[in-house]
């Protein structure tokens, strides 16, 4: 009992320390912020314009602007505005996304604000951060990636999660035996097999040579590769996959689980959203890690990372960093992840993960049961060049399988061409 | 005595005035030549320029680019021990079966238009019927074909199924038919365009040429080839023009029925320029503005055909 109240008070001297800390600041701030943001979606952009109004309300003095742009017309304007026009902070994406903008000195270095307690807090994603070891932004959330299954379908035919390549071979052949294929997906634009790539290859090579191999330093005609796609092709041959997945975009693929024409998704946990619009309770909707596959190796995740960074040209660069200081926070950390606002894990160590079982299972996953190393996604990892002609080769192999060597030679001259 | 010449002389006028005939035309042209120099002449240049560096177009080109010479050339083509760029030989391929399928607009809004020359109630509605498609988005030319190919459940399947044949993958998503399912979807609108050219050309076909042939007992298609046909020229060479540009172009469709796939299989220079430069992960602005150049080149032998065939119709008439 004392050392409840021991901790308690101890929580109390702490906030008020915090307390204190942001008046003192407060009183500095003033001018204007102007913030340039893709959370376009409804629920995103409600989050961020209440935390621009929440952070506002922290500083009186300070007037905070925030501009909201489509998503995918942010991704073509980011390089006007940054140049012409640059706001005090701008969305953008973690690892390679961001280097050619480090590289061009668009991208302020903030490492002065990850000092130690920060840098343990966000440990998770500090590496997908940095560039030289220094810190060019602060992520704000991120997602598992994982199997999403149709559960019932699953105990109607009496199987279970697998956690084995064989295991999951076999549930897939008992589901293709029910004219249920295994799993949907829809390639039309390319990024969808990133995320089988990134897995198949996790599984069979581990982390290590995934991240060497997405950074070109390992070549495409390796014995690894071809092993991955070996392994790859075993569920192509099968018929595992939707027909004509090269027609869908991923939203119309939701469908066929939806329907129970396939039963499981490899996605990010952004799907679950749709899912559960399209009426997908949580006894119909699970979540499995992808299996192992080369037996005892440490197993590594994707888990993109959106960011926060403020530009070289920004005017009011003392205020930005506030800013970034109290996006990454814990308590707004649980508050914008949780389930009624982003749906995602917070960054922060220190934060509470939502209610929901998905933000449970992946929190966990990413925090106990990925030893090997996170990845942030074939298109962030891989240079744009490889990433581009990458997933065209996998969307391809999807498709003509026997075209490997073709498609393997060529992602070895991208790699060769653009080192 | 003399007369002053100087008391009879006109009254003295300004320089405009007297300078009035010379000037006007040019004062009319100044804005349209003020807008095509600075966003077209000089943009054909920039793009040259910017074709001779290595830049990711961000920040400052004379500072975070390279000057390479014609290095991105050398890539484009396979020059100087490069490797070709395989992309860069599909778009290539894939503008030409649009050049030439493209015309296929041409004879068809032709016999579109003999068709609906014809005087009976309520033909102006079927004149607009048909000329319909060319008036909506090509967004929306391209949304509409996307769902009539669609495999499982677009009319194009269940047609072809009844027939008992499909095309593996959806004609979309076959490498083998998608640029091809493409280039059908822009025929659409193009026949259109093609169909209101003649229409409007088939109005001034002297009626008295069309009579004294009849005279003489032609008729049919001996009628429309010897008689119809060249009064028709110059609305044909019209429908060519566009025609032709409107194939080298032809980016909209392409972005929005297969963005380039299945695997770029549908790529075209137009769209190749956009994913190498604007596109999410365009980082390769030298190089786009290289591919820029070529289609650039392309376009211009094309357009000096099409001046060089003004230019005469000109010196005839004078």
């Amino acid at each position: 009992m004392n050392s409840v109240f021991k901790t308690s008070f101890a929580a109390l001297v702490a906030a008020g320390i915090v307390a204190s800390a942001t008046t003192a600041t407060a009183q500095s701030l003033t001018g204007d912020l102007v913030i340039f943001s893709d959370m376009h979606d409804p629920a995103p952009r409600a989050v961020m314009e209440d935390m621009a109004a929440r952070f506002g309300e922290m500083h009186p003095d300070l007037n905070v602007e925030v501009t909201i742009i489509d998503r995918e017309a942010y991704k073509t304007q980011i390089r006007n505005f940054l140049t012409a026009d640059a706001p005090d902070v701008a969305n953008w994406y973690a690892a390679n996304r961001m280097l050619p903008y480090v590289e061009a000195g668009l991208f302020e270095d903030v490492s002065d604000i990850w000092d130690e307690q920060m840098s343990e807090e966000l440990a998770s994603t500090k590496g997908a951060l940095s560039v030289d070891d220094a810190q060019y932004g602060v992520p704000y959330t991120y997602y598992q990636w994982g199997v999403y299954y149709r559960k019932d379908i699953f105990e109607d035919l009496g199987l279970s999660e697998p956690t084995t390549w064989e295991e999951e071979l076999a549930n897939c052949q008992a589901l293709l035996d029910n004219g249920i294929k295994c799993y949907t997906i829809g390639t039309r634009f390319l990024w969808t097999t990133g995320g089988w790539f990134d897995y198949m290859n996790m599984r069979t090579n581990g982390y290590e040579f995934h991240a060497r191999l997405t950074n070109g330093e390992e070549s495409w005609l390796s014995d690894e590769v071809r092993a991955t796609f070996a392994n790859w092709r075993q569920l192509i041959d099968m018929g595992a996959f939707i027909d004509d997945h090269q027609n869908y975009d991923w939203q119309e693929a939701l469908p066929f689980m939806v329907n129970g024409q396939a039963a499981s998704y490899l996605m990010g946990n952004f799907a679950v959203a749709p899912m559960r619009e399209a009426g997908m309770n949580d006894d119909m909707l699970d979540f499995y890690q992808f299996v192992e596959i080369t037996p005892d190796l440490p197993r590594g995740e994707d888990a993109p990372t959106d960011t926060f960074h403020i530009p070289t040209g920004a005017t009011n660069k003392e205020a930005a960093r506030e800013f970034l200081k109290f996006v990454v926070s814990a308590e707004n950390q649980t508050l914008i992840n949780n389930g009624d606002n982003l749906g995602q894990l917070p960054v922060n160590s220190a934060s509470t993960v939502g209610e929901d079982k998905f933000l449970q299972e992946g929190f966990d996953m990413l925090s106990n049961r990925a030893p090997g190393g996170i990845a942030q996604f074939f298109d962030r990892d891989a240079p744009a060049e490889m990433a581009v002609a990458g997933m065209e080769g996998f969307q391809e192999f999807m498709v003509f399988p026997d075209n490997l060597e073709d498609i393997l030679q060529r992602l070895e001259n991208t790699r060769l061409d653009s080192q | 005595m003399t007369i002053s010449t100087d008391s009879y002389s006109q009254p003295k006028r300004g320089w405009y005035r007297r300078n009035e005939i010379a000037i006007t035309p040019w004062l009319f042209l100044a804005p349209g030549l003020l807008f095509f120099f600075v966003y077209v002449v000089a943009p054909i240049w920039q793009s040259f320029g910017l074709s001779l560096y290595d830049w990711n177009g961000l920040g400052d080109v004379s500072t975070n680019g390279t000057y390479v010479g014609l290095e991105n050339y050398n890539k484009l083509f396979g020059l100087n021990g490069e490797r070709a760029d395989r992309n860069f030989q599909i778009s290539l391929w894939n503008n030409l079966r649009w050049l030439v399928l493209y015309l296929l607009a041409i004879p068809a809004g032709l016999m579109i238009a003999l068709f609906l020359n014809q005087n009976v109630r309520g033909i102006r509605l079927y004149k607009s019927l048909f000329f319909f498609p060319f008036v909506i988005s090509q967004v929306v030319v391209g949304l509409v074909f996307t769902w009539f190919y669609m495999p499982n459940n677009g009319l194009f399947t269940v047609i072809t199924n009844l027939f008992g044949f499909q095309i593996p993958g959806g004609v979309l998503g076959n490498p083998n038919t998608a640029t091809y399912g493409i280039i059908i979807a822009g025929l659409w609108p193009q026949t259109a365009y093609c169909m209101i050219l003649y229409l409007t050309g088939l109005n001034a076909v002297d009626p008295e040429q069309v009579e004294a042939a009849r005279l003489d007992g032609a008729k049919g298609r001996k009628m429309l080839w010897y008689v119809i046909l060249p009064q028709l020229k110059p609305a044909t060479f019209l429908a060519f023009v566009v025609t032709i540009i409107g194939a080298l172009r032809s980016f909209d469709l392409v972005s929005i029925m297969t963005n380039g796939g299945p695997f770029g299989s549908t790529r075209v220079l137009s769209f190749y320029v956009f994913e190498k430069s604007l596109s999410e992960r365009g980082l390769e602005y030298g190089y786009a503005a290289a591919v820029a150049v070529v289609l650039f080149v392309i376009m211009l032998v094309f357009i000096s055909y099409f001046l060089w065939v003004m230019y005469q119709e000109e010196k005839a008439a004078r």
